[in-house]
């Protein structure tokens, strides 16, 4: 009888744990990134049952999630983008409130994952990312250097690093014409106090006393950085670091966890690698950087039975049990409820504890981005002056406001 | 031919040509000349992770009822065309006010984005697409000369560098002429300037990417060379090598006539070819100092921004760039033609 | 006097044949050795193949020494191939490549002859329009073709791939074609019409045999557009329907990620491998075929 019970039981057991695993009854189709932390979330859709789920994770991801999504039926259900590339998708109406659904179906997801506009949730967060300091310990330990706080203090280590003849070019930086220099000089523009727009309006407003100040350290930086910097993305900057030709660098908090995983890379990078916190600039509280999230959106144009087994399946994929696993739990500074820090997120939540200022999610805050990224590189090698640079950044970027009809 | 004959041979190939290009280049013209609707703007609070703040976003209702009326955008005519990201006008009749002489001039309009772009395509379509003719030719020359052993080696090799894909190719070559790579370090040590660096200096990149291009467009001008010297009537040579003429007059005075139709056609490909340079420049990481017309295209239409407007006038632009540059090829394939009186 | 100047010449004519052999030699090195570089360098580690540190890493493979014991090792070729599926981009790729070269040369042929037997004024604006075709850059017609074609589902899947490449490289092949038919005396033609033959049958059966060397190396062209498309490819193919190029690409990463370069390099040298057995295999067939072509015509 015993034996009987004991048998119900865990029959009773597999049947209400199967009725947790996820099932779905309409189609789901996913478009976006595909790094690590994404490919987790793409799988993670995929273990529901009941109805096909397809995931198009792919760098070109911005390219095509818009022309996806505007079809009838939208060919994706649900696209993965950043604060950064959700504006898109806001600005062309393509993605749908997801309060009901959040109601009905989203118990697991803590509040400040919710993404909400004009008090509609939008998107749900699933992880968090902001550029941070990555630098060698053992060398500022030699030299006696404490750990820079401030870009100034940056500065000075670096000049002490090239000084004793340890590392010729001490710097890195994702320092890349275009979206990376956009970037950093974002980072440096809000950490002098900088503010890109007018007030609420969609007047540029970079041509100012922060703008010029940003523009000049990031000149005094580059001073102390290979000479080809404006070649370097962040691929390009970590391997210098990987090849022990970097001392100090402000870096991606999702690069910390693997920078120097690869095969060959000295002992002396590997043991000597640390990260902290973003650093400040010209006295100025908030850090010279900005916080990043990632999260998964539901298409506008799809039947709401589509909308709901979206939102179950992605609900699914970002369920904390995901992170009992290790290489899962490294992958990304997680937002899930249960994420314990490892030690490679201590930058990315120092970050947001300092408060560091959110990418703003603005209609055009991406045309002033690819604006500044046009123009800034002509200064960068002494071509022009930061007043011509930021008069010309202000020039394009009205133009192309102009053309999209926010000016 | 007879019409009808004509019709039926070509229909297939005017059919694929008609849906996938024409069409295409007709809805680019159009976008071309509109902008989307102004949007109306309007403050709400967002909240996330991070927490929340009073921003600018776009009254979707009210907007809508604009674009429904509209769906094209808005007219705007050749706003797009002139504005600063494009010609320039008002820009340019500036500078010209402003400026005591054309080098300033030049050095003034060339920091306004398309004419940058401009510079950089015409130098490196001028200087790679006759170099690659002249080497090409030699080398077809050269290899039709040769030991027949020894031809289908060097045939094989000399079309590698033509089938690697771009992309991949000037990556590889990126990492070889960095400045710690060992064509970086050869050119070091040939100099005697342990701090050239080629990816540093504007001039050098467009050298670099001039090599680049020749490199990887020498194959195409050699192999089609070479197929047109196949079929080198045999008994002219003979009896212009029986007159005396040595190889040097037999190139000029047979060989280059003959092969004529080939060299218009690689004139022709590589003159577009190189006017639409892209790869190199992505793939040599070379936006700061080098920008092409496609690259403009491409970084319009990337990223968050996805200015087709701006997109769709710069390629209108730049076939118009290929057109005036083809003229004078044009116009000598008009008078060779052999129209039916 | 005579013999004088023949003992001359035959002097000049080793002097410049120990030029030409020099020259084509020098070329044949800068052609083939970033090959040979990026062969030897994709058994080596990241740090060895972009020896950031010191540029003979790259020869010795210091680094990959200390990682697995040997100068070699096939860590990229297994991640590429075993970890990351490479093999089913290679089928995509080899499916892209062998509808896009039938088609392109079938419909191809067929125009460009048409286009090169007639002289009426149409012919000319035609040729002209297809040139001006070939100038508008494809990454716009790219981003023209994604909202019908996500309206009308046809997104993502292989035919559609094939048939923008076929329509895009369709200029292109027009041309080529077009300027070897010039070169096919059309006195030809008008002998097999005299024969008996109806314009189709005077294709079929003289134009055709005789235009092979033409039609091969066009092929080739076509074959290295499909096999070497990114922007095409990279925007209008789906994960699963990805195709080798793109492929690669993904394996270099982005701005928030590391790629896996070593696996991009393996996968380079595996994609090549095809190509240079197809080059050395068509390539006698190029240089018969056109000796053939030569003594026919």
């Amino acid at each position: 009888m015993k034996l009987l019970i004991k048998f119900f039981s865990i029959l009773i057991f597999l049947a209400s744990s199967s009725a947790f695993a996820c099932s779905i009854s309409a189609r789901v189709s996913i478009v976006g990134n595909e790094f690590p932390a994404i490919q987790t979330v793409g799988s993670g859709a995929k273990e529901c049952k009941g109805a096909k789920v397809t995931a198009n994770l792919t760098a070109d991801h911005q390219k095509i999630n818009v022309a996806g999504m505007s079809s009838q039926p939208a060919e994706y259900t649900s696209a993965i983008v950043a604060n950064t590339s959700i504006v898109a998708l806001l600005n062309n109406d393509l993605i749908r409130p997801l309060d009901d659904l959040v109601k009905k179906h989203g118990k697991g997801l803590k509040k400040n994952q919710l993404i909400t506009i004009d008090g509609k949730i939008m998107a749900v967060a699933f992880m968090a990312n902001a550029q941070h300091l990555v630098y060698r310990k053992d060398i500022l330990k030699k030299l006696n250097i404490d750990v820079p706080k401030t870009y100034e203090e940056m500065l000075a280590a670096a000049k002490k690093i090239r000084a004793s003849g340890l590392v010729k070019n001490p710097v890195g930086g994702a320092y890349k014409a275009g979206w990376n220099l956009a970037q950093e000089f974002n980072n440096m523009f809000i950490g002098y106090g900088g503010s890109h727009f007018k007030g609420n309006s969609a007047e540029p407003n970079v041509n100012s006393s922060a703008g010029e100040k940003a523009l000049e350290m990031m000149k005094s930086l580059s001073e102390y950085m290979n000479p080809d910097f404006l070649t370097h993305d962040s691929n390009a900057t970590n391997a210098e670091f990987r090849a022990g030709n970097v001392a100090i660098m402000n870096m991606w908090g999702s690069r910390a966890a693997t920078l120097v995983d690869a095969d060959g890379v000295s002992d002396e990078v590997k043991n000597g690698m640390d990260i902290a916190g973003p650093m400040t600039v010209g006295g100025g509280k908030t850090p010279a950087s900005t916080l990043f999230w990632d999260g998964w959106t539901v298409a506008k144009k799809i039947s709401d039975a589509e909308a709901e087994a979206t939102f179950v399946a992605m609900t699914n994929a970002i369920k904390p049990s995901i992170l009992d696993n290790e290489d899962i739990r490294k992958q990304a500074v997680w937002l899930i409820e249960g994420y314990k820090p490892t030690d490679a997120a201590r930058g990315v939540f120092a970050a947001a504890k300092m408060n560091t200022t959110p990418y703003p999610m603005l209609p055009y805050a991406g045309l002033m981005h690819s604006a500044i990224g046009k123009e800034i590189a002509d200064f960068m090698q002494g071509k022009e002056s930061a007043k011509k640079t930021l008069s010309d950044i202000e020039d394009a970027y009205r133009a192309s406001a102009k053309e999209k009809g926010f000016l | 031919m007879k019409h009808r004959t004509f019709f039926w041979f070509i229909l297939p190939t005017f059919l694929a040509m008609f849906f996938f290009i024409t069409l295409p280049i007709i809805s680019v013209v159009i976008q071309s000349l509109h902008t989307p609707h102004e949007n109306i703007l309007v403050t709400v609070e967002n909240c996330d992770p991070f927490g929340c703040k009073k921003v600018t976003s776009i009254d979707h209702d009210a907007t809508k009822n604009l674009k429904s009326e509209n769906p094209l955008g808005k007219f705007v005519g050749l706003d797009i065309y002139f504005d600063r990201g494009h010609l320039a006008l008002k820009q340019v009749r500036e500078h010209w006010n402003n400026s005591e002489d054309i080098s300033k001039f030049l050095s003034l309009i060339t920091d306004l984005p398309l004419y940058k772009a401009i510079f950089f395509t015409l130098t490196f379509t001028f200087t790679v697409t006759p170099i690659m003719l002249i080497l090409g030719l030699l080398i077809a020359l050269g290899v039709n000369s040769i030991n027949k052993k020894l031809k289908g080696l060097i045939i094989f090799f000399s079309l590698l560098p033509m089938i690697v894909t771009p992309l991949i190719g000037s990556i590889i070559l990126f990492w070889m002429i960095d400045s710690r790579g060992i064509v970086g370090n050869l050119l070091q040590i040939l100099f005697e300037d342990p701090n050239l660096s080629l990816k540093a200096s504007t001039s050098l990149t467009w050298i670099t990417l001039i090599i680049y291009g020749v490199w990887h467009a020498i194959p195409f001008s050699f192999i089609v060379f070479y197929a047109g010297l196949q079929t080198l009537p045999k008994d002219q040579i003979e009896s212009a090598q029986i007159d005396g003429a040595n190889t040097f007059q037999q190139t000029i005075h047979i060989i280059i006539p003959h092969i004529m139709p080939l060299i218009t056609f690689v004139t022709l490909m590589q003159l577009m070819d190189n006017f639409r340079v892209f790869e190199p420049i992505i793939g040599f990481n070379a936006e700061a100092h080098a920008t092409s017309l496609s690259w403009i295209i491409f970084n319009d239409l990337g990223g968050e921004t996805r200015q087709l407007s701006a997109a769709a006038t710069s390629s209108i632009l730049t076939i118009f760039g290929i057109v005036i540059l083809l003229l004078p090829v044009l116009i000598k394939t008009w008078k060779e033609f052999d129209f039916k009186k | 006097m005579i013999f004088n100047s023949k003992i001359n010449n035959k002097h000049n004519n080793n002097l410049s044949k120990i030029i030409i052999y020099f020259l084509i030699f020098l070329w044949v090195f800068l052609a083939a050795f970033p090959f040979i570089w990026t062969f030897w360098g994709s058994f080596k580690v990241e740090l060895d193949f972009f020896s950031i540190a010191n540029w003979t890493n790259a020869i010795t493979g210091k680094n990959t020494e200390q990682t697995y014991g040997s100068p070699f090792t096939f860590v990229g070729y297994h991640g590429a191939w075993v970890q990351e599926d490479f093999w089913k981009a290679f089928i995509n790729t080899s499916l892209v490549c062998f509808f896009v070269v039938m088609t392109s040369l079938t419909i191809g042929t067929l125009g460009a002859y048409a286009l090169s037997r007639s002289n009426y004024k149409y012919t000319f604006w035609l040729l002209i329009i297809a040139l001006i075709f070939r100038a508008m850059p494809p990454i716009t017609l790219v981003a023209g073709y994604l909202p019908p074609f996500f309206e009308w589902n046809l997104w993502g899947i292989l035919p559609t791939t094939i048939i923008v490449l076929v329509s895009i490289n369709q200029p292109f092949t027009l041309w080529m074609l077009h300027s070897f038919f010039q070169n096919i005396p059309k006195e030809l033609d008008e002998s097999a019409k005299v024969d008996g033959c109806s314009q189709y049958q005077a294709f079929g059966h003289v134009i055709v045999p005789v235009m092979w060397p033409g039609i091969i190396t066009t092929g080739l062209f076509s074959f290295l557009l499909a096999y070497n498309d990114f922007a095409v490819t990279s925007m209008l193919l789906s994960d699963e329907n990805r195709t080798m190029i793109p492929k690669i690409a993904a394996f270099l990463g982005t701005t928030y990620t590391e790629g896996n370069v070593m696996f991009a390099v393996a996968a380079v040298v595996s994609a090549t491998v095809p190509l240079f057995i197809l080059i050395m295999f068509f390539q006698t067939k190029i240089v018969s075929g056109l000796t053939q072509g030569a003594v026919k015509g």
